[in-house]
Formats: structure tokens, C-alpha cells, sequence
């Protein structure tokens, strides 16, 4: 089946050889799979996906389509078991990740790649206060005295916009609102000055209003500091103003990459449509909200072919049978569909 | 997650998810927020212990005990071990406040001097019992898998064997009637059979919170921020996971008092004449109807001791927990 997943004709055009290709972090036909009591879930099954330096690449999916255990995999926090990756290679800086020691990457964790959590308040030791635990990354990784990392930890909290940083300090995370603790969260995560930074659907557990002051920070403090920020959400319109590319899984597989316009303008692949329409709309109000029927497929048991053929509404037999590539359609984007050209260019 | 009756009293908090933008800048600012060095845990478990009435009256009683447990004849100038069987079973009264017991002897003395056998004996078997419990508890619960399964078994071994069967056994075979052990070498071994009788308990409490603290995204975002295995256990597991064992600990301090007791009322633990508040306590009940302030004294001071440590442990888990500030 491996042979079907064509990795080197993705959007990047790359020759898959491992080569230095100047990538800062790329995830190359990545697989993981669940071995589990009731079976073995492949829950990635070939991702391959890049970021640059000062770029955004938004991950967009529903639950379960993978794009959080890439993360952890990305990360090296896969709980294992029940996860193993079973092929496939993390690169960073062209070096692959998935075959260092345990120590290598545990120094790349913080001060090469660093992630955010959706939910800021389990994300921060409850009995610690703030400014400790940010303050604590510069001790320990930059052996600096206790009251230079203070002093750095507060900067640090003072650059995600937390208002009276020195005074705020020394609070708890329960005396921090939810907007304040991703903030927080994301000073954390910054502190060691991380080239990528992965963030796991932040502003899920946030409401809007907050969402869109996280979001902004987010950008801004990419666009200052040139990270690759690798965005993970499920939420379209979070997505739309920040990515620069969007990368679209669904059940382990990348089935679309494009950047932001071509994505939203012209889909190229049934289900990016499908979640498109699935947008509530105001000129549609009191009308039924449009769904895609059916559910994604059991992980453990993937139907043959294309893995949304049984959801699709213009699968056809050859859907059924034959699993189709990623391949590249037109500049910079690619489309795992095999009616990709007849999707981008249609009326 | 795992027990309920153990997820209550550790302290990772629930999901609370407020919505507000941000909250007025300094709400939940102490009042002093003037400019300070940075504080640990501990510092600030201590700033907060120093405002509490109750720990301060647990920690005079406790170093009231701890000063009569080394220096007893500060309190007392009568002798705990010797009496005149004319005085049996005299009451209270000025020359003896808490009155003579069967054989004479002054009871206030007795009292005062068994102090320190019972309280070397309950501190030392709780620490032995925190220590072993608590470490192979964060071993079984953090490795998980084989190691897990091995522990946990060894533990459900020790758990099987009853109390005080298995004190008797270590204690007959090591400090049998022939045996001559000075009062130390007696005080270690039951020591010793307290803490190895004990630990399975701390054990699984540790390792229930410890499985329910492992998979909290702090760990999980400490270690994808590169923190070492021995920096997650001791910075992030350890400080969530030790209010049960602290409460557990205090309450253990008291029955370990008791089980010193039983041991020496079977024989087998302290005898005379090493004196302990068990020692009394077990002499006093065949007279409980005709000199009940045998039993009354050193039943008041066990009370109050375990009373004082368990007022001291309740006040520090609360400084400990930094929403109960």
C-alpha cells in the first residue's frame, strides 16, 4: 500500500532523498500506528508536511484525523505504547529526529520546537506559581541565578501582553483568567526561543473575542521573532487570517495543501469542500446546517481506495478501489483526489 | 482517572474554564506584592503557614512533646521507673498530679518519660512508611507496565499479611523472650516491622495519584518543553501528589502510637522497663473502674499528640495547596 502514497510529489517538490534541503522542519511520509487491545489503529498513515521559517502552516482536520498525534510524534511525546511510529522521518534542520537519542532531543524540545496545549489551565502546574515556572526554563536550560530569570520571566510575560506583568508574577494559574493562561502558556512556551512553534488548537478552549486576541498575539509574535508556527485547529475561520498555508487531513492522510486563497477559493479535494459548506452562513439562516454525512472511517479498519469515498458525494467506482496520491496540481498546491483537476476547475 | 475517594484530596484542579477577557489586573495579588525575591513552593507555603492560628498551636504542642521526648527531666523530677508498692493505686494529688499506679509508681513521671518512646517510635515508622510507600508508589505509578504490575503485587504480598501477625513474626524472631536488646535496638525493630507492615497502603495511594497527575497536560508540557525525567518527577509529580500522603501520614501517627501499644501489651514490643504511653495505657486497662486516671493521663497526651500532628499535617496541606490560599 506504501508504494501508492507518492511523498516526493507533494506541494514542496521535493526529491525525498533527505536531502539538505533548508527546510527547518519537515514530517515526511510520516506513519504512526495504535496497538491496541481491540486492534491496531493506523492513525497516520503517510503525512508529509513542511514549515519555514517565519511561515504558518495551519493543520486543519476534525478529531481524530491525526493532526494532534503528528504533533506529538513531531515532539516526541507519543505515548508509547500504545504508539509507534512505523515509518517515515521528522526532520529538523534536515536531521532526522525520530533517529536521535533520547538526549538529543530532549534538548531540541523548548529551544528548537515547542508546542502550546489547547487547555492552558491543565497545561500549568497548579502548584507552582506563573513567573516560577517560566523563570524555571532559564535556570535550568540557561543557568541563570534566580533573580535574572525573574527578571527575564517577567519581560517574557510583559511580551505576551499580560498587563502588570511584575505584579502578576507571582499568581497561581486558577488566579489567571483563561485568555491570561495561554497567554501565559505561550510566554512558556517562547521563553527558550524556539525556531518552531507547534500549537495544538489554542484558542479551543478560549471564547471568541479572546480567540482573537490570542490568535493576533500568536501572529505577531511569529512575525517578530521569523518562527514556523505549525497551527493546529479544526476552526476555519481561525485559520483564514493567519496561515500562510493550510494543509487539510483526514484520516491520517494529508488530502490537500494549498495556500490560504487557492484553499478557500477553489477546493481541490470533495472533503475541503465539504467543510467549507459546512460554514454557517448568514444569508442561510433558519435553514438546516449542511453537514458531511456519514463519519470518518474506523482507523483500525480503513475502507479500501480512497479513505472518504464512502462520504463523498462524487466518489465514483474508481474511489472504491484505487487509494489516490497526493499529487501536485498546479504551483504550490497538491490534491490527494482523483478528481482533483475537475474539482479546481469546475465553472 | 482512578479512585475518586483518593482524587478529591490531590490537588490537580478541576477544568475550570472562566471566559472572561481578563480579570481586573490585580485581582488575587497579595496585598504585599511589594518587591520580594522569588519564592518556591515553600516559601510560599510558609508565608502562609505563619498566618494560621491553628498551625501555631499544633507546632507548640508538638514541640512541647518533642522537648519532653529528649529532655524529660525538665518536666519531671519524679522516677518514671520505680515506685513503692505502698502508693499502689494512690489517686491524684498534690505530690503526684496524676496519681501512682498498681505498682507504685508516679504516674505524671511515667507519663512525661513515655513520651519519648512513643513519639520516636510513631515519627520515625511514619517516615519509614511515608519513604517506602511514597517512592516505590511514584516508581509503580510513573514507569508503569511490568515494573507496575511487579510492585504492586510485591505490595499486595505485605498487604495480605494481618498487622499484627506479621509484627509478631518479625518481632518474635528478632526480639524474642531470651532475646537482650537494649531499648534502642527494641525501638528499631519495631520501628522497622511498623514500616514494612505499613508501606503497601502509602504505596497505593502514591501510585493512584501519581497515574492521576502523570497524564495532566503540565507534565506532558513540561516534557515537551525539555524537562528531564528526574525534574518531572521531583518538580511536577511530586509537589501535585503529596497532599494524600500528608493527611494519610498525620493520621498514621496516631495509630502507630496504638500499634506500638498493642505490640507491647503482646509482649513483644518495649517492656518495662522502657516506659511508653502504650506500655501504660495496656497496663492501665484491668483497672479502668477503680483508678480510671491510669488510663486517663496517658490516653489525654496520645489524644492531644495525635490530635497536634493531625492539625499540623491538615494546616500544611492547605499551605501546600496554592488554591486554598
Amino acid at each position: 500500500m506504501s508504494d501508492i502514497l507518492v511523498s516526493e510529489q507533494s506541494a514542496t517538490g521535493a526529491d525525498g532523498s533527505g536531502r539538505p534541503s533548508g527546510r527547518l522542519l519537515e514530517v515526511e511520509d510520516l506513519r504512526v500506528e495504535f496497538r491496541t487491545r481491540d486492534g491496531v489503529a493506523k492513525v497516520i498513515n503517510g503525512v508529509t508536511y513542511h514549515v519555514d521559517a517565519g511561515e504558518t502552516l495551519a493543520v486543519l482536520g476534525e478529531s481524530g484525523s491525526g493532526k494532534s498525534v503528528t504533533a506529538q510524534t513531531i515532539m516526541g511525546i507519543l505515548d508509547t505504547p500504545p504508539g509507534f511510529v512505523t515509518g517515515g522521518q521528522v526532520r529538523f534542520h534536515g536531521k532526522d529526529m525520530l533517529k536521535m537519542s533520547a538526549e538529543e532531543r530532549r534538548r531540541i524540545r523548548g529551544e528548537g520546537i515547542a508546542m502550546i496545549f489547547q487547555d492552558a489551565l491543565s497545561a500549568l502546574n497548579p502548584v507552582f506559581t506563573v513567573g516560577f515556572q517560566i523563570a524555571e526554563q532559564f535556570r535550568v536550560r540557561r543557568g541563570m541565578s534566580r533573580a535574572d530569570a525573574k527578571k527575564r520571566a517577567i519581560e517574557m510575560l510583559d511580551q505576551v501582553k499580560i498587563p502588570n506583568a511584575k505584579g502578576r508574577y507571582s499568581n497561581y494559574p486558577h488566579q489567571f483568567s483563561g485568555g491570561m493562561r495561554q497567554r501565559a502558556m505561550i510566554a512558556m512556551s517562547l521563553a527558550l526561543d524556539p525556531e518552531v512553534l507547534i500549537a495544538d488548537e489554542p484558542t479551543t478552549a478560549l471564547d471568541v473575542t479572546v480567540q482573537a486576541q490570542i490568535m493576533d498575539l500568536l501572529a505577531e509574535l511569529q512575525r517578530e521573532r521569523r518562527m514556523g508556527l505549525i497551527l493546529i485547529t479544526h476552526d476555519l475561520g481561525v485559520v483564514a487570517d493567519v496561515a500562510d498555508r493550510i494543509a487539510v487531513m483526514y484520516a491520517g492522510r494529508i488530502v490537500e495543501e494549498a495556500n490560504v486563497y487557492d484553499l478557500y477559493a477553489k477546493p481541490a479535494h470533495p472533503y475541503t469542500l465539504g467543510l467549507l459548506d459546512s460554514i454557517p452562513r448568514m444569508d442561510e439562516k433558519g435553514q438546516q446546517l449542511r453537514t458531511i454525512k456519514g463519519l470518518p472511517p474506523n482507523l483500525m479498519n480503513i475502507p479500501p481506495g480512497c479513505p472518504f469515498n464512502p462520504r463523498c458525494p462524487m466518489a465514483q467506482p474508481v474511489c472504491r478501489e484505487k487509494l489516490p496520491p497526493l499529487l501536485q496540481i498546479g504551483s504550490g498546491r497538491a490534491s490527494a483526489c482523483h478528481f482533483a483537476e475537475e474539482l479546481v476547475n469546475r465553472d | 482517572m482512578s479512585d475518586p475517594s483518593t482524587a478529591s484530596i490531590v490537588s490537580t484542579p478541576p477544568s475550570t474554564n472562566p471566559n472572561e477577557v481578563g480579570a481586573p489586573t490585580d485581582a488575587g495579588l497579595p496585598g504585599n506584592a511589594r518587591k520580594e525575591k522569588p519564592r518556591g513552593l515553600l516559601g510560599d507555603a510558609w508565608r502562609d503557614l505563619r498566618r494560621k492560628p491553628l498551625f501555631w498551636i499544633s507546632a507548640f504542642f508538638i514541640l512541647i512533646f518533642v522537648v519532653m521526648a529528649a529532655f524529660p527531666s525538665l518536666f519531671t523530677s519524679g522516677d518514671a521507673v520505680n515506685g513503692t508498692l505502698a502508693n499502689s493505686r494512690v489517686g491524684p494529688s498534690g505530690d503526684a498530679w496524676f496519681g501512682y499506679d498498681v505498682q507504685g509508681r508516679d504516674v505524671f513521671a511515667r507519663t512525661i518519660y513515655g513520651a519519648r518512646a512513643s513519639i520516636v517510635v510513631a515519627l520515625l515508622s511514619v517516615m519509614g512508611t511515608l519513604l517506602i510507600g511514597g517512592t516505590l508508589g511514584i516508581i509503580a505509578g510513573y514507569r508503569g507496565g511490568w515494573v507496575d504490575a511487579l510492585l504492586s503485587r510485591f505490595a499486595d504480598i505485605f498487604f495480605g499479611l494481618p498487622f499484627v501477625l506479621g509484627a509478631i513474626v518479625i518481632l518474635t524472631t528478632f526480639n524474642g523472650a531470651d532475646s537482650s536488646n537494649s531499648e534502642w535496638q527494641i525501638m528499631a525493630l519495631v520501628i522497622m516491622s511498623l514500616s514494612v507492615l505499613g508501606w503497601p497502603v502509602v504505596m497505593r495511594l502514591m501510585r493512584s495519584s501519581v497515574l492521576a497527575t502523570k497524564e495532566a497536560d503540565y507534565i506532558v508540557a513540561a516534557r515537551a518543553l525539555g524537562a528531564g525525567t528526574g525534574r518531572i518527577i521531583l518538580k511536577h509529580l511530586l509537589p501535585n501528589c503529596l497532599a494524600p500522603l500528608l493527611v494519610y501520614g498525620t493520621i498514621l501517627v496516631g495509630s502507630f502510637i496504638g500499634a506500638e501499644a498493642t505490640l507491647s501489651f503482646l509482649g513483644i514490643g518495649l517492656k518495662t522497663p522502657v516506659v511508653s504511653w502504650g506500655i501504660m495505657i495496656s497496663e492501665a486497662q484491668n483497672y479502668i473502674r477503680v483508678s480510671p486516671y491510669l488510663l486517663f493521663f496517658p490516653a489525654a497526651f496520645l489524644v492531644t499528640a495525635v490530635l497536634s500532628f493531625v492539625m499540623l499535617g491538615e494546616t500544611v496541606r492547605e499551605a501546600l495547596d496554592p488554591k486554598l490560599r
